[in-house]
C-alpha cells in the first residue's frame, strides 16, 4: 500500500481532476476503447492498487506523454506508469513482449561484464573511427535491429549508423565507436525493471569515462534522453559528458555541409522522446530545410501534437498499434509527401511493420530516416 | 554407443568442464526420438535438459537468447526433417528463425557453435544420441559461456 501511495505522491495523481482529457488524446484509447489512462488513475486512487498490478492494459501505455501535455494539473502519467509497473514487476507481473522478448533478453546480457560484443561489423571501408577521441557516437542496438528487422522489412538499421558516421565525417568530425557497448536501458528503465536499468546504466558510465569523450552524439531519441536526463534523474552518476542528438549537431553546423540538389517531397515525424521528452522541434525541420529541394509538408498533428509510432519499449504490440501506425502514414499520405522521415529508428521498424503484409492495405509511402535523408544529399 | 564424455578418463589437477545445455525438441519428432534413445537404452551424455515444443518453428530467437541469459553453454534446436513436419512447414520456419537467432548470438559476441540446429525424427534415437554427443563434445571445448555466472567442473 506504501509503494501505491507513494507512486501517487511522487506523481502529482492525487491532483487529478478527473477532466478526462487524457483519455481523450490518447493514441490507444482512440482504437481500444478498453484502455483509459483515466480509469487507471482512478484505480490507483480508489481502489488501492492490488487490481492496477494484475492489469494487463497497464503495459500498453505507450509513455508518448501526448496526455501530460494536455493535463491541466500536469498529472506525469508516463512517470507513473513506469512506477506503478516497477511494483508490478517485483509482484511477478509482466506484459507481453514483442518479438518473444529477445530484445529485452539483449538489453539484459549487454550488462555482463564479461560479455564481449562483435557489433561494429556495419563499419565499412571509407567510415573514418577512432578508438579514442573528444567525440563519441553511440550507436545503440541498431546492429540487433539489424539482425532482427533486416529480412523482413527489407531496410537495413545499420545504414543509419553508418550515415551518421558519413555525416560526423564530412563536417570533420572523426568519432570513436566503443566496441563493447552496453544498452542505454531505455525500455528495460520505461518498464520498471529498475535495478537492471541501475546496473547498465553504473556500466555505461564507467564505459563512457573510460573513452575520455566530452560529447556524445547519437542518432537514436531514446538513446540521447537517457544519457542525458533519466541518468541524472536515477542518480546514477554523472559522466560530465555532453549528450546531443545528431538532428542538433547538424543544425549547428549546417553552414559547413554541402549538399547536392535533392527533389523530394517528406513529412516529419517527431519521435516521442525527441519532441515531447527533449523539446527538440526545431532543429530536424532547420537541418531537412537547408537541403536544396527538399520540401516539407506538415502533417496536421506535429511538433507538440504528434502522435507516436504506436508501440515503445516492444511491448503490447497489436491491433491497436497497428491501427494507430496506419492512422499516422494515412496522415502522412494526405500532405501529398512522398516520403515519411522520422528521426527515431524504431519509429521506422514499426512503421515498416505495418506496411508489411496484404497489398491492399498498404498506405504506400516510402520511409527513411532523417540521417539517411541528410547523408543523400551530401556531396562528395 | 559409448559416450565420449562420461567416460573419459579423469586428468589429475584439471578439472574438466561440464556444460549446461538446453535442448528443445519439437513434440513430433525430436522428442519422441529422445524418447525412442530412451527405450532402446541408448548411452548419452546426460549434460542437456530437454525442453518439449509443439512444433520446432515455435522456437523464437526469444526463446533461445533467454536460455543463454539464463547461463546455459549452449543451445539445440531440432526438429522434424523437411517434408516430415507435422505443420508441413514448420521447420522451414524454424530455419528462418534460426538464421535471425544466430545473427544475434554471433553480434552478442557469443562463439557460432554454441548454438545448434538439426533433423531428429521419432526413429532416430540412436541419432539423438549422436547428436547430444557430439554438441556436449563441442560445447566442452569451447568453454563456459561468458555469460555463465557459475559454470560447473567435474569433481
Amino acid at each position: 500500500m506504501d509503494a501505491t501511495v507513494e507512486q501517487l505522491k511522487k506523481n502529482r495523481v492525487f491532483l487529478c481532476l478527473e477532466c478526462g482529457k487524457c483519455t481523450a488524446v490518447c493514441p490507444i484509447s482512440r482504437y481500444n476503447k478498453s484502455y483509459s489512462p483515466r480509469r487507471l488513475i482512478a484505480e490507483g486512487l480508489f481502489y488501492g492498487g492490488d487490481d492496477l498490478y494484475s492489469d494487463q492494459l497497464l503495459w500498453s501505455c505507450l509513455t508518448c506523454q501526448l496526455c501530460s501535455q494536455r493535463c491541466p494539473v500536469d498529472v506525469k502519467y508516463s512517470e507513473y506508469m513506469r512506477d506503478v509497473r516497477a511494483e508490478a514487476y517485483n509482484r511477478g507481473e509482466w506484459g507481453k513482449p514483442t518479438h518473444g522478448g529477445a530484445l529485452h533478453h539483449v538489453m539484459e546480457m549487454t550488462a555482463s561484464p564479461t560479455l564481449k560484443q562483435k557489433r561494429t561489423d556495419w563499419i565499412e571501408k571509407g567510415l573514418k573511427t577512432k578508438k579514442k577521441g573528444d567525440v563519441l557516437y553511440f550507436v545503440g542496438c541498431l546492429p540487433y535491429h539489424q539482425e532482427l528487422f533486416c529480412k523482413d522489412f527489407d531496410f537495413s538499421p545499420v545504414s543509419i549508423a553508418q550515415d551518421t558516421v558519413r555525416i560526423l565525417n564530412h563536417i570533420g568530425i572523426e568519432p570513436v565507436v566503443m566496441e563493447n557497448e552496453c544498452c542505454c536501458g531505455h525500455d528495460l528503465y520505461w518498464l520498471g525493471q529498475l535495478e537492471k536499468f541501475d546496473e547498465l546504466g553504473q556500466q555505461n558510465i564507467k564505459d563512457l569515462k573510460k573513452t575520455g569523450a566530452k560529447t556524445i552524439i547519437t542518432a537514436c531519441p531514446e538513446c540521447a534522453y537517457t544519457l542525458k536526463e533519466v541518468y541524472a534523474q536515477r542518480k546514477i552518476g554523472d559522466s560530465g559528458i555532453e549528450i546531443k542528438h545528431i538532428s542538433e549537431v547538424v543544425a549547428e553546423n549546417i553552414g559547413k555541409f554541402k549538399f547536392t540538389e535533392q527533389a523530394q517531397t517528406i513529412s516529419y515525424q517527431d519521435p516521442c522522446r525527441l519532441g515531447r521528452y527533449m523539446g527538440i522541434y526545431d532543429q530536424p525541420r532547420q537541418a531537412l530545410a537547408a537541403v536544396p529541394g527538399v520540401e516539407l509538408h506538415e502533417m496536421p498533428r506535429n511538433r507538440r501534437g504528434a502522435i507516436c509510432c504506436g508501440t515503445t519499449n516492444w511491448m503490447n504490440c497489436g491491433a491497436t498499434s497497428k491501427r494507430i501506425q496506419h492512422g499516422r502514414l494515412e496522415e502522412a499520405k494526405a500532405t501529398g509527401a512522398e516520403t515519411l522521415v522520422t528521426a527515431c529508428p524504431k519509429c521506422q521498424i514499426h512503421f515498416r511493420c505495418s506496411e508489411c503484409g496484404d497489398e491492399s492495405q498498404k498506405v504506400g509511402i516510402q520511409l527513411t530516416d532523417f540521417v539517411n535523408v541528410i547523408a543523400s544529399a551530401l556531396k562528395g | 554407443m559409448a559416450t565420449k564424455t562420461a567416460t573419459l578418463p579423469k586428468k589429475k589437477g584439471k578439472k574438466k568442464f561440464v556444460p549446461s545445455i538446453v535442448a528443445f525438441a519439437c513434440n513430433w519428432c525430436s522428442y519422441a526420438g529422445a524418447d525412442t534413445a530412451g527405450t532402446n537404452r541408448v548411452q548419452y551424455s546426460p549434460h542437456f535438459r530437454v525442453i518439449r515444443t509443439m512444433c520446432s518453428g515455435r522456437v523464437t530467437p526469444g526463446m533461445v537468447l533467454k536460455a543463454f541469459k539464463l547461463g546455459a553453454d549452449g543451445v539445440l534446436v531440432s526438429g522434424c526433417h523437411f517434408g516430415d513436419c507435422h505443420y508441413i512447414f514448420g521447420n522451414y520456419k524454424a530455419v528462418e528463425q534460426f538464421d535471425k537467432t544466430k545473427g544475434l548470438v554471433r553480434t552478442l559476441g557469443l562463439e557460432d557453435g554454441r548454438i545448434r540446429l538439426e533433423w531428429v525424427s521419432a526413429a532416430e534415437g540412436d541419432r539423438w544420441g549422436q547428436v547430444i554427443d557430439e554438441f556436449v563434445d563441442q560445447i566442452t571445448k569451447l568453454g563456459p559461456s561468458p555469460l555463465n555466472p557459475q559454470p560447473k567442473f567435474e569433481e
